[in-house]
């Protein structure tokens, strides 16, 4: 009984690290029409950063995590700017761009952190776990869970009842239109993949301490994010959320209970709605 | 036309002399291996280029192929049988791929793909009963067909080729094809095309099975070629390497993939002896790619062949037009 607790804590965890990942990839997928292949790099790069400042410059650990997020923020905001601004539509030199970034970022890692994997130490305070009624919670992951709220929340804010949001959604809607009313799109642009960016990097340094950073976290994560939005559907805030916590249910659920067909059980559920359902569980129209 | 037939007829004595002009039996293999993946990438590029499907899950397919080979000959059976099993496999594979891709084209698609391609990889990872997990399955010796052994580096090339070129002409006969045509259409004009009464998905669909043909047939050649197979032949990085070589070498051009496949062996085999960080290299030579030549190499060069070629015959023209002004003094 206690194991399935665990499981369902550990699955929930995982789930708001998967939506920190895949809400910008969802929303530069969906405003930008750009499939960022460098979103796992950007989760691996923001973790590397923040494993570094905590665990080498002994900086406190959310001021390493800021650091990592706005690291990976600028990184992502020189691509949009230098590289992907060219390519607007089209789709195979985005591809082969976003694979080749991602190739250099992992070189890149590799290079300066070596392939030793590095476990960064839970923060100070968040060690241990609470008690409640009979039942023991891991603070960290409890931290996880709330961070991951209060970030969906503000999102959803900024999203919702900004008018800087207003813009991004009448730009996911209709670019073009947008333009003719005077919404600068391209900066948009830079600003969706900036914010995509640091939510990738931070989900990073906040997932270090669970799963540690290794050479190879960019392949583990991006396919996750994709699988998130393809369930979930592209561009939409909820989507992302309930397929974040969907998938996090089914990874550890099916690592426990099945782990012959771990990965296969994973997919399933992305198979099942793309017959059923193409454009996702909450997304608006077939991309 | 002409340039095109001496094109081909200098590729053909390259290709056929290559083992007496490399430096040793590891270059000959890396040639067998060139060859092996471009045949991967001209079944890609069928799907890229002339259907404008980009897939990044053909890895999976091509892991298809290798472990039905390896599966089967550790199984007991002939060589014979295993690569006709193989072949079978992998075509029903790909018509589930297919079937499940095609619903939706453009990005999903790239997705879709990437996700089958995982859920492959997951398989061939953890389904240890059948795939032995991570530590793989060898093949104990390559087939001897009409009693010539394929083990030495040589004749492996050798049969290698003869497939590449058998794959080469039957990837030219099909983008010829009435078949090859329609699906041209389909890449530019998907609604017109559907309303002259062509069956779209139908015409993706014998793409995707045609390339899936091709793939399983490198699969094959690759289980003989390395005579073994691991999960990580069908990594996210496996799928996105053939779509690499297609995207640099040029899509929609049988030339194009062939050259991407050079590039991405020779700097992965060759230069990876120098240099340290080739990875890199390789990540530097896609971006450098995208920046000036987003054609991709084969198209970006002929038309700075032709820029040129212009340049020189207008040059002359220019001078002489010049000429009569230049001298005239201004009134």
């Amino acid at each position: 009984m206690n194991l399935w607790l665990l499981l369902a804590i550990n699955s929930i965890t995982f789930g708001g690290l998967l939506f920190l990942l895949s809400a910008g990839f969802s929303l530069i997928f969906g405003l930008m029409r750009i499939p960022n292949l460098t979103h796992g790099s950007m989760f691996m790069l923001g973790a590397y950063v923040g494993a570094s400042m905590v665990m080498t410059f002994h900086l406190p650990f959310w001021i390493g995590a800021a650091i990592a997020a706005l690291t990976v923020a600028v990184f992502g905001g020189l691509i949009e700017r230098l590289l992907l601004r060219r390519l607007a539509g089209a789709e195979q030199a985005q591809v082969l761009v976003t694979l080749g970034i991602s190739l250099i970022v992992a070189d890149f890692c590799l290079m300066v952190w070596t392939g030793d994997p590095i476990s960064v130490a839970t923060p100070p305070g968040l060690v241990g776990g609470v008690r409640f009624v009979d039942l023991f919670f891991p603070t960290y992951r409890i931290a996880i869970i709330l961070i991951a709220c209060v970030i969906g929340a503000l999102l959803w804010v900024l999203l919702d009842r900004t008018r800087l949001g207003a813009m991004i959604r009448a730009g996911v809607d209709d670019p073009q239109m947008a333009r003719v009313v005077g919404i600068r799109v391209s900066r948009l642009f830079t600003i969706v993949f900036c914010l995509g960016a640091a939510l990738a990097g931070f989900g990073g340094i906040m997932g270090a301490p669970i799963l540690s950073v290794y050479p190879g976290l960019d392949n583990d994560m991006l396919p996750l994010a994709l699988v998130v939005v393809i369930l979930g559907g592209t561009g939409s805030l909820l989507g992302s959320l309930v397929g974040s916590f969907v998938i996090g249910f089914i990874y550890n659920y099916g690592q426990a209970l099945f782990p012959e067909l771990a990965y296969f059980v994973l997919f399933l559920p992305m198979v099942v709605v793309l017959v059923l359902r193409p454009q996702g569980l909450f997304g608006k129209q077939a991309p | 036309m002409t340039a095109t037939r001496i094109g081909l007829l200098a590729g053909a004595v390259v290709l056929l002399t290559v083992p007496l002009w490399v430096p040793g039996d590891y270059y000959v293999s890396v040639c067998s291996q060139i060859l092996i993946y471009a045949i991967f990438a001209l079944g890609v590029d069928v799907l890229i280029g002339y259907g404008g499907l980009v897939s990044l899950g053909h890895a999976g397919l091509f892991g298809i192929a290798s472990y039905a080979v390896a599966y089967t000959l550790a199984a007991g059976v002939g060589h014979i049988a295993a690569v006709i099993v193989a072949l079978v496999l992998a075509l029903v594979g790909t018509a589930l791929f297919a079937a499940l891709s095609l619903r939706v084209t453009g990005i999903g698609f790239i997705m879709i793909t990437l996700a089958i391609g995982e859920l492959l990889w997951g398989l061939a990872y953890r389904w240890i009963s059948v795939t032995n997990g991570d530590n793989g399955i060898s093949v104990a010796n390559r087939p001897a067909p009409f009693g010539i052994s394929l083990n030495p580096p040589t004749h492996f090339y050798y049969a290698t080729l003869v497939v590449f070129a058998l794959s080469v002409f039957a990837a030219w006969v099909f983008i010829g094809s009435p078949l090859g045509a329609s699906l041209k259409g389909t890449r530019d004009q998907p609604r017109r095309m559907n309303a002259l009464g062509y069956h779209v998905w139908l015409v993706r669909f014998c793409a995707c099975m045609f390339s899936g043909l091709l793939t399983a047939i490198a699969g094959i050649l690759f289980i003989y070629y390395t005579q073994f197979i691991s999960p990580q032949t069908l990594t996210l990085t496996a799928s996105a390497e053939p779509v690499l070589m297609v995207i640099s070498g040029g899509s929609g051009t049988l030339l194009g993939p062939i050259v991407g496949a050079a590039l991405v062996e020779i700097v992965k085999n060759i230069a990876s002896a120098y240099i340290t960080r080739w990875n890199m290299l390789l990540g530097a030579i896609f971006v450098a790619i995208v920046i000036f030549m987003p054609e991709g190499l084969v198209p970006g060069s002929r038309r700075l062949v032709r820029a040129l070629l212009k340049a020189r015959a207008k040059a002359p023209a220019v001078a002489a037009a010049a000429e009569p002004n230049s001298g005239e003094p201004t009134p």
